[in-house]
């Protein structure tokens, strides 16, 4: 009778399956967390390639899925700070609270760019810890990766071995895929593009392309007419080779410049699911390139 | 050259410094808010036939110019533990009022949230939410009959989420009974009592929703208002009941551009106990109901217009006392308060808006009051976020 209510008991006290219950904030970081945990992580991923990760709402959905999470995986640097933080705190949750290990921010393993040297709201929606969209750098997935790795084998440690082999092979695979890339994007040296948000800045760094002009007047505030007209006449001074927005990015604004400027207007996945070909971190890097590459020639 | 270098050196310690010292401290916003309001009656007047007055701030808003409630939030995560919120806000006339002081507990785990202080019940679906957050200016009928506005009592509140993927959500809240209903007793322990629940999920990834039912449950004693110039008081149990929903589209989930909110309350309160009216006594007992719907699209970013529809139901007042409309003009009507309000915001970013709001209010017996106002909200310093 005890060893029953004994058996009972521990079938409540642990999930049905023991993998590691991960909530990743943004798809990249869901996608990251596959490629480490494999069948060790239930992965849920609170936004999709088609929302502004800026505005995702405290949904429902989210606190629920929180509520049951062993690890929240977040870029931080404030990009989630209009929805993550109650979250956290509605869930009921102690393990994903900011200073717990079961809360992991992307940003904090990573040197970030565009730190201000001061923050005024005139300035738009800055985040004042630096340029939180640092996923489109391979280099940054890899220091990410590493730290990642570390803590999802620190916070289920009978599974230590298998995240352990797991982060090696990705980090393997990912640089000969980063190599690999580079040598591809030779001829994005030096192209001058148009972005709609300040987040493409990382890849812009990495690949030395040069970032002429956002669509955005600053950042976070929509782009309206009179400002477009402005960037037009920019344009004629200092011409660009593509104007680039994200999946999640209205793409009336570049189209309407586009036309004008006589340039591509062109979409990128931004992350995992913006597009039908990038399902996978390695995918979203194949698919963005080639999509540079033609807009470059 | 070197001291140049030295100096700037010297300048980006004390930089940082500057950074390391102010992350400690809490976060800190304002909210600064005005209005300009034409109303056709005179707010001063205001009161909601049918039903007994609440003694909130229920009233239009003053017309001519006004400044509005300035409001003032501080928030921390006080240690490991505990997070701490106050919001003050600052009144036109010049005094303070604590909407908000609460703890919350942090690492109780299991689902479990506790809360103490005074904070805004998590009854209904608008109760908890600040009024800069609102999508009008003022509050449903319902809210100003019911609750004079809002439910913000001192207590505790325990809440629980249950470990499910669709969101389920229980919980209870013992408070003082500071304000209407409540009578603020004079007593040890609990004066007013509230459990809700609510349960959300999304419908498809372009669609979110929550639904609640909530209770509150109070003993006023001596509850006293003037009408037909005589005073009247009522003591026994008022129990409120309130169903809520809301649901949120945007395509693909993505708010942006274009989304759209709905959301609408139904309230229903039963009281009974006694009414004494010029110095007699007998039984009272009352039940009353109210709902609003509303809906706010936003068409292009920056723009939104709404529309909300309230309804009163002046429901059944039965007294013991043989008391017509002629002895109690205000409660004994047989009118049903509507109103239909128009609102259309832009929002020049995240930080700033400016409202012009348009309403038809039938709150009073026979007469209508057209009103029409331009409100401002902006919100200063740390980006806040706001609930579902």
């Amino acid at each position: 009778m005890k060893n029953i209510l004994f058996v009972m008991l521990a079938t409540l006290a642990t999930p049905a399956c023991a993998a590691l219950n991960i909530f990743a904030c943004e798809p990249e970081w869901g996608a990251l967390a596959r490629e480490l945990g494999g069948d060790k992580a239930s992965v849920y991923v609170a936004s999709t390639a088609l929302q502004d990760p800026h505005r995702i709402e405290a949904r429902p959905s989210l606190i629920a899925r929180a509520r049951s999470a062993d690890l929240a995986i977040c870029t931080g640097a404030e990009l989630e700070i209009g929805w993550m933080p109650l979250v956290q705190t509605q869930s009921g949750n102690a393990r994903i609270q900011a200073g717990q290990p079961g809360y992991f921010e992307a940003a904090a393993v990573v040197p970030l760019l565009e730190k201000p040297a001061r923050v005024d709201r005139s300035m738009g929606d800055v985040h004042a810890a630096g340029n939180p969209h640092i996923h489109l750098d391979p280099r940054n997935i890899a220091r990410v990766a590493q730290a990642l790795g570390e803590r999802m084998a620190a916070l289920d440690p009978s599974n230590k071995n298998e995240y352990e082999t797991k982060t090696r092979d990705f980090l393997e695979r990912w640089r000969e895929a980063t190599a690999r890339w580079e040598k591809l994007a030779a001829p994005l040296k030096g192209m001058p593009l148009v972005v709609y948000h300040k987040n493409m800045t990382y890849m812009i760094q990495w690949l030395g392309m040069r970032e002429v002009a956002n669509l955005e007047p600053k950042p976070g505030l929509p782009p309206s007419t009179g400002y477009l007209t402005e960037l037009l006449a920019k344009l004629q001074r200092e011409p660009a080779k593509a104007i680039v927005r994200s999946a999640y990015n209205d793409p009336r604004p570049g189209e309407w410049l586009a036309e004008r400027a006589k340039i591509p207007s062109i979409a990128i996945a931004f992350t995992v699911g913006g597009t039908p070909q990038a399902k996978d971190l390695f995918s979203l890097y194949d698919d963005t390139l080639e999509r540079l590459l033609a807009a470059a020639k | 050259m070197f001291r140049k270098l030295l100096c700037a050196a010297a300048l980006a310690a004390a930089m940082q410094g500057a950074l390391a010292q102010s992350a400690f401290n809490p976060d800190l916003s304002l909210i600064l808010q005005g209005t300009a309001a034409y109303s056709k009656q005179n707010p001063d007047d205001y009161q909601i036939s049918g039903f007994a007055p609440s003694g909130g701030e229920v009233a239009p808003p003053r017309r001519g110019f006004s400044l509005g409630e300035s409001e003032l939030v501080v928030a921390s995560n006080i240690d490991p533990y505990f997070r701490g919120q106050l919001v003050a806000a600052l009144t036109p006339d010049n005094a303070v009022e604590v909407e908000e002081a609460f703890f919350q507990t942090l690492q109780l785990g299991r689902g479990l949230t506790l809360k103490g202080g005074r904070f805004l019940s998590a009854i209904g679906y608008q109760n908890p939410i600040h009024q800069h957050a609102w999508d009008f200016q003022d509050a449903p009928l319902a809210y100003k009959a019911f609750l004079g506005g809002r439910w913000n009592d001192d207590g505790v509140q325990l809440k629980w989420v249950a470990p499910t993927d669709l969101f389920v959500e229980l919980g209870g809240e013992a408070g003082r009974g500071r304000t209407f209903p409540a009578t603020d007793p004079n007593k040890n322990g609990a004066g007013a009592w509230a459990l809700f629940g609510h349960v959300g999920g999304d419908a498809s990834a372009s669609t979110a929703w929550r639904a609640g039912l909530s209770y509150l449950s109070t003993s006023p004693q001596d509850r006293a208002f003037e009408d037909g110039g005589v005073v009247q008081s009522f003591s026994g149990t008022s129990r409120l009941w309130i169903a809520d929903f809301v649901l949120k589209w945007a395509p693909d989930g993505n708010a942006s551009n274009t989304n759209l909110k709905l959301q609408g309350e139904y309230f229903r309160r039963a009281e009974s106990g006694d009414l004494t009216f010029n110095a007699t006594t007998g039984d009272y007992s009352s039940r009353q109901s109210g709902w609003y719907l509303q809906g706010v699209y936003q068409f292009m970013p920056r723009w939104r217009v709404g529309y909300r529809y309230d309804r009163l139901d002046h429901g059944t007042v039965s007294n013991g006392l043989g008391l017509t409309q002629a002895d109690a003009p205000l409660l004994l009507t047989d009118y049903n308060p509507t109103r239909n309000s128009a609102m259309l915001d832009w929002s020049l970013s995240e930080f700033s808006r400016i409202r012009l709001q348009l309403a038809s209010d039938k709150s009073r017996a026979g007469v209508t009051d057209n009103q029409a106002l331009i409100q401002v909200v902006f919100s200063l310093g740390a980006h806040g976020a706001h609930t579902f």
